[in-house]
């Protein structure tokens, strides 16, 4: 570009900002504009004990911005991304920087339209959700045009079509979809003091996607239902959601010709002091992508959800983690939380807590067919087993300064399912955690786990010790040590220290950390991202305003 | 170039309506669900004029739990004193949601909990991660947000809203 048409357009620019500024300071001049901003980098040194690599440009970086601004029923939006260049254990088709997240809407009265991007949800997402993880790099946000319309007290309606979000790009298919809901006791006359609470819900949604297969005949429109029901009465509550999918054939199902279905059941009681939580799903065939073509994370229309304990402490989350299997699962769960009552022999002065929780996954019971469908499902039976995990949490306040945590879990882990590995087997895991926090005063604080697992498969015994002490409320400095110590493998038997020091001003955090990142799983619902061993300095910015 | 200029264009923006406006930022209107399934529209958080926290949680969030198990040992007489009253958004989705009532009532909490399956109001109030915690005047204003939770820092939570209360002025 010329020096001269630079200036130009430098001038124009000034123009156009004074104009603007002067026309939205006189009409726009209630609006508001708020967002918020993360940026995350390391700098990379290579670590061959780890099999951590050099990484050639040694400082990678990915960051986002977003920018909201409102006006009464006026909302638009951007966000600003950066991958220069994508962090490891991102998807490195995420790279350079880009505006992929742009929307407009408008509320009035019982209407709402959206343009360009959006998020939105049927029922529990069994055929369609769109949503990001962005600390995991998933982000299938729909772009086109989404409708929300309130017919009556208690009769919500929703429509979408649009392109999925792939990396910089959008996916080959387009979705449709359209959701109903009704709560019975705000539309029925009458029923709105009734102590029993009804729901009911249905959507239909298709994608659209051209067959160009020279030898097979592949549905280019292909739909899926689902209908739900949610009641409550007391402290109990019913979900129940019932999905179906025509025949869909894919890469990730080895294209065969299968309807794919879904339950999902999940029952709950509880009253001061006490909650139980059982439930239980059948996933058969239910991979639902905008492009047929698409494999791993991408292009995902529906969620389905694990139905196992989410876990915090690192050994028991990050190691043996698990995602539901799209291609076929059988799942159940049951969940306990007790409060023993303040003053009570075991309560002590302060109350203690018990957490028990099983979850058990299988796959299905299926027969080889030799035509098209693939295979035939027994939901009689359960099939090859993928997961069990049995843990219990006991949470005990001792004194005012003193409280403490005991944890065990028992896991069974299918690594090749769970992971795609061949041959691996299964994983035997124990793992105990005590934590505690001592508090000197209101504004110092120590935390401390010591964690341990134990297994005689895979990579063998781990030990974690973490110490946090944190100045309430500005700032925080943190230890992670883990050993590998019973690996099979002496010369992996090594050492993964990690020191960090964050400062906290409000709604501003920054992080800064310096060490040795082990090689592991890291899981949000049922995405998970595979994240290399690394070893280096980071630092983390997060910002709201 | 486009970029460029499109950069510009949204930071000047930001530059004219942040810094040369009060101090106002207005709880969005967003449609999220209560415990029992019914839609709530985000309009309904109010308190009559007196203070109010908006805690932004998740059954998987160990230090969210624990700000709010904290809190919830004093909330009785953080509402006797100043009439706060203090909204707990889960941000659990799907795999979740179905446990966050048994939680909630396992350990007792008095507080509102509201429940954003798939994180509308979160992206609305421009919450990057859980815990993050809001202090919102009788005005309906954000005038205090945290993101973090450590011990203690339930303590400076408390202080800022008996300020409220009292019709101080924050900082």
């Amino acid at each position: 570009m010329k020096l001269e048409s630079i200036h130009i357009k430098v001038g124009l620019l000034l123009v156009l900002v004074v104009v603007t500024q002067k026309i939205f300071a006189q009409n726009l001049n209630t609006g508001e504009i708020h967002g918020n901003f993360q940026l995350d980098a390391q700098y990379y040194n290579p670590d061959s004990a780890i099999g951590a690599q050099a990484v050639p440009e040694k400082f990678l970086m990915n960051s986002f911005t977003n920018l909201i601004y409102t006006n009464g029923d006026f909302t638009a939006g951007v966000r600003f991304e950066s991958y220069l260049n994508t962090m490891l254990g991102f998807d490195p088709r995420y790279v350079g920087t880009g505006f992929p997240y742009k929307y407009a809407s408008f509320n009035r009265d019982n209407f709402s339209i959206t343009i360009g991007n959006y998020y939105e949800q049927f029922g529990s997402g069994l055929i369609f959700r769109s949503y990001e993880e962005r600390g995991l790099g998933f982000d299938n946000a729909m772009e086109g045009v989404r409708v929300k319309y309130t017919l009556m007290k208690g009769v919500h309606l929703k429509g979408i079509i649009g392109k999925q979000r792939y990396y910089f790009d959008k996916g080959a298919g387009i979705v449709r979809g359209f959701d109903g809901e009704i709560a019975l006791n705000e539309l029925v006359k009458g029923f709105e003091e009734k102590k029993t609470k009804v729901f009911l819900g249905g959507s239909f949604v298709s994608k659209y996607q051209v067959d160009q297969d020279p030898i097979y005949v592949l549905p280019e429109n292909v739909g899926a239902w689902a209908g739900r029901v949610k009641l409550n009465r007391g402290g109990w509550a019913i979900y129940s959601e019932y999905a179906n999918k025509i025949n869909d054939p894919s890469s990730v199902n080895n294209y065969i010709y299968k309807k794919g279905g879904g339950l999902l059941i999940n029952t709950s009681y509880s009253q001061k002091g006490f909650g139980i939580n059982l439930s239980g799903k059948v996933i058969d065939n239910m991979n639902f992508r905008s492009d047929r073509t698409a494999q791993n994370n991408d292009l995902l229309i529906n969620y389905l959800p694990a139905l196992t304990r989410q876990h915090t402490y690192n050994l028991a989350a990050t190691i043996y983690p698990y995602a539901t299997q799209p291609n076929g699962e059988m799942a159940y769960q049951g969940d306990i939380t007790y409060t023993i009552k303040k003053g009570s022999k075991l309560g002590g002065k302060y109350g203690t807590t018990v957490l028990i929780n099983y979850a058990a996954a299988n796959g299905l019971d299926t027969t080889k067919l030799a035509s098209g469908l693939g295979y035939k499902a027994d939901y009689s039976k359960l099939g090859a087993v993928y997961y069990k995990d049995f843990n219990v949490e006991i949470q005990k306040k001792v004194s005012k300064p003193l409280k403490f945590t005991l944890f065990y879990a028992n896991f069974v882990y299918n690594k090749d399912v769970a992971q795609g590995k061949v041959n691996e087997g299964i994983v035997y895991a124990n793992i105990e955690v005590l934590e505690f926090t001592y508090k000197f005063n209101d504004k110092h604080a120590l935390r401390m786990e010591f964690q341990g697992l134990q297994t005689k498969q895979d990579h063998g015994d781990w030990a974690t010790i973490v110490a946090e002490y944190t100045i309430s409320p500005k700032w925080f400095f943190s230890t992670v040590n883990q050993y590998n110590y019973g690996n099979h493998v002496k010369a992996e038997r090594l050492l993964y220290p990690i020191g960090q020091i964050g400062f906290i001003k409000n709604s501003t955090r920054v992080t800064l950390g310096y060490g040795r990142q082990r090689a592991g799983i890291f899981c949000i619902g049922g995405i998970c991202r595979v994240v290399p061993a690394s070893n280096g300095a980071t630092i983390s910015i997060s910002s709201s305003f | 170039m486009k970029k460029i200029v499109f950069l510009f264009l949204a930071f000047s923006f930001f530059k004219t309506y942040v810094f040369a406006q009060k101090q106002e930022h207005v709880i969005p209107s967003v449609d999220i669900k209560k415990l029992d399934g019914s839609t709530f529209n985000t309009e309904n958080i109010k308190n009559d004029g007196k203070p109010m926290i908006i805690d932004f949680w998740a059954t998987w969030c160990s230090p969210c739990k624990a700000e709010l198990n904290a809190i919830a040992e004093d909330y009785a007489d953080w509402q006797k004193e100043t009439g706060v009253v203090l909204y707990a958004v889960s941000i659990d989705d799907a795999r979740n949601v179905d446990k966050v009532a048994p939680y909630v009532n396992g350990k007792g909490w008095e507080y509102v909990v509201l429940s954003d399956v798939n994180g509308d109001f979160k992206r609305a109030m421009n919450v990057n991660n859980v815990p993050h915690v809001f202090v919102i005047n009788g005005n309906r204003e954000i005038v205090y947000q945290q993101n973090s939770a450590a011990p203690g820092d339930d303590k400076k939570l408390y202080e800022i809203v008996k300020k409220l209360a009292k019709g101080e002025k924050i900082n």
